[in-house]
């Protein structure tokens, strides 16, 4: 078993922790002795911010919705159907009817890669997030 | 945010976390502290234990109302005259701080107008707070050295929010508390990246950094950074793109990336609606949520734990997740879906990994100027503004002077909740969270220890609503609002006041936001959550 140091995914706070890890599986967590704001504690979420990583209920693969139904299918499929509807709504009736919804669940990298892409990709400043939620 | 951003230039907390356990006076505003951020609350026990004294703002009586030395039990909706009236004492008692605000403040005057209108009476009247309490208050909070607000959702889910969060920061300024160590404004954020996909320009009015969209100098280093023309038009907000059902503004096409408006907006009637109108949704989640149920596509998400990047606290401490494990089954993490996207869409993403990605987000945002990968690894993060390699990072705000130049004194007058109740709806409906779960649910519903301990959705009664409607505990009741209704299980505490009820929202068998209004403040646009009229129904077995 092995840790590796992150940072709690709930409230903003931030507590770094450590994850333990064994056999590729995120098994506990526990608090860091010397972040600022943890110092040694977690809160009850923090303590035990594993156990939803391996749910069975996890999404492990794309779905794509035939015939009413969502199935499971291929990222290939997944990724093309969506690149070419968003470019058929996009050229057909205009940048500004696309709206993107980005996550205070994401990190720094990924928001700002999402952002970027609305913005020069789909062309519109039609992008917000649950931030007053 | 938009409240502080104008007031004093930056909207984030001024202070440290770990800086409140020094403060000698804490001011806490709709912040259900001990249960949505228990290490905040933890500095506050500390600070309490070293002497400090503590005051609380909320209609509810919370555990850390019941700590305080002074809790003042407003009317939800009404911090704007409450701080009005502690203010107008503090000018009363010459407790102003004439120095700072001459030095480092302008539109006193404007301030001192609205002031000298306020009458104490129509304050305790409107507040249905002693007006002794008030003073006492007012004085506590001027006279203390280092005295430091911490406020929350209960300050900004109203329709008055951005006006509610100048009013704290008038009285910040007003009394010099502002702009040192231990002593500042400081609004918790709920979520563990809510500041940094803000500060990333996740926003349809700013890029990263909180760089003006309309800016023609702006728009231009973008559009030189990224190749590409880009749109000077302000984008849509939140509730502009969930609630299009019934406007001709209405999209035709979405990208949901980890987000659930299916029980986390108002007016979730509206939200369907507009959802299921869409030609084409798209979700990428960790589970196949309310919203991802609605989609076209969905596309399987990477955790926090099967990725590296930085997120941004409440502090605006910007820390490194290191990835643990290789993401489950065929997951990919969200910046690996978005470039792979763009890809297919005819512009080239290639970053090889999230540091690339931060090496320019540091070379395009002045306040990250200084934050790469490689300063962040093995330690706990540096707080922005961190503007170059060299720069320590920053524990408080504004020091010496405020981001804008001058603090910027808005003053603002009571403005009449969104809905009143009446013989129909009689009780006011507060809408908050639980301490074993996070959001929507999606992820603390399974985990399987937070879930024992709370898996029922609770009403929060007081004990004289409960007689007088002959309930008992855990009875099933109905509430119903103009809008909707739900079920929930009867709890009777007089931590509400007569007249007012409490739920969580994070319950998908009550949800919640089929009651809540779609009303909301005009310039942050955050709905109001903290009031709606409702009617209570015992359910008939």
């Amino acid at each position: 078993m092995h840790d590796v140091m992150s940072i709690c995914c709930y409230c903003g706070c931030g507590c770094g922790l450590y994850l333990k890890v064994d056999d590729g599986c995120v098994v506990g967590s526990s608090a860091s002795k010397n972040h600022p704001v943890a110092k040694n504690n977690l809160c009850v979420k923090g303590w035990h911010v594993h156990e939803f990583i391996h749910h069975p209920d996890r999404l492990t693969q794309p779905l794509i919705r035939k015939n009413g139904q969502l199935l499971p299918c291929s990222w290939d499929e997944a990724l093309a159907a969506t690149a070419q509807a968003l470019m058929r709504i996009k050229a057909e009736q205009g940048s500004d009817q696309l709206g993107v919804l980005a996550s205070a669940k994401c990190s720094n990298e990924e928001n700002y890669l999402l952002q970027k892409f609305t913005r020069a990709v789909l062309g519109t400043n039609n992008i917000d997030h649950c931030a007053r939620l | 945010m938009a409240g502080l951003a104008t007031t004093f230039g930056s909207g984030a907390m001024t202070n440290s976390i770990a800086e409140i356990e020094f403060a000698q006076v804490i001011l806490v505003s709709g912040s259900n502290t001990t249960v949505a951020h228990p290490q905040v609350a933890r500095r506050i026990y500390d600070a309490v234990d070293r002497g400090a004294k503590l005051i609380v703002i909320d209609p509810r009586s919370t555990r850390i109302a019941r700590l305080a030395h002074i809790h003042l039990q407003i009317e939800s909706g009404s911090d704007i005259p409450l701080l009005n009236g502690i203010m107008r004492c503090i000018v009363d008692d010459n407790l102003q701080d004439a120095a700072f605000m001459a030095a480092q403040t302008e539109n006193y005057q404007a301030l001192n107008d609205t002031l000298m209108a306020v009458n104490l009476d129509e304050v305790a009247a409107i507040t249905r707070v002693d007006k002794a309490l008030i003073q006492q208050a007012a004085r506590l909070y001027a006279t203390a050295e280092c005295s430091t607000i911490c406020y929350c959702l209960g300050v900004t889910q109203h329709i008055c929010g951005t006006h509610n969060v100048q009013s704290y920061a008038n009285l910040a300024m007003l009394t010099g508390q502002v702009a040192r160590e231990s002593t500042g404004v400081n609004p918790l954020r709920g979520q563990n990246n809510v500041q940094g996909s803000c500060d990333m320009g996740g926003l349809p009015n700013v890029y990263p950094g909180y760089q003006a969209v309309t800016d023609e100098v702006v728009q231009a280093k973008f559009e030189q950074a990224w190749g590409v023309p880009l749109s000077n038009t302000v984008g849509r907000p939140l509730l502009e793109m969930t609630h299009g059902d019934s406007t001709a503004k209405a999209l035709s096409a979405m990208l949901i990336v980890g987000e659930n408006p299916m029980l986390s907006d108002p007016g979730l009637t509206h939200v369907e609606a507009t959802l299921k109108s869409l030609d084409f949704l798209v979700v990428a989640d960790l589970f196949l949520t309310e919203t991802a149920q609605l989609a076209d596509v969905v596309f399987p998400a990477a955790s926090f734990a099967e990725k590296t990047g930085t997120v941004t606290n409440s502090e605006r401490r910007v820390q490194l997740m290191n990835q643990a494990i290789e993401p489950i089954g065929e997951c990919k993490n969200d910046g690996e879906i978005i470039m792979e996207l763009s890809r297919r869409m005819g512009y080239e993403m290639d970053y090889p990994d999230s540091a690339a990605v931060m090496d320019e987000i540091a070379a395009l945002t002045p306040l990250y100027g200084g934050m790469h990968h490689d300063r962040l690894i093995g330690s706990w993060g540096l707080q922005w503004p961190c503007l170059d390699r060299n720069h320590p990072g920053t524990n408080y705000l504004h020091k010496n002077k405020f981001s804008r130049g001058k603090g910027y004194f808005s003053p603002a007058n009571h403005i009449e909740p969104a809905e009143a109740t009446d013989n129909d709806y009689p009780f006011v409906l507060i809408t908050g969270r639980a301490y074993h779960h996070y959001h929507t649910g999606t992820v603390t519903r399974r985990c399987s220890m937070l879930n024992r301990e709370h898996n029922i959705p609770w009403l929060d009664i007081h004990p004289d609503d409960a007689n007088r409607l002959g309930l008992n505990f855990a009875d099933k009741v109905v509430v119903a609002s103009r809008r909707g209704q739900c079920t929930f299980s009867v709890c009777i505490t007089d931590s509400v006041k007569r007249g007012d009820l409490y739920c969580d929202f994070h319950f998908h068998e009550a949800p919640v936001n089929l009651l809540t209004l779609t009303a909301a403040d005009p310039i942050a646009h955050c709905p109001e959550f903290k009031r709606c009229a409702v009617q209570v129904i015992k359910e008939v077995l």
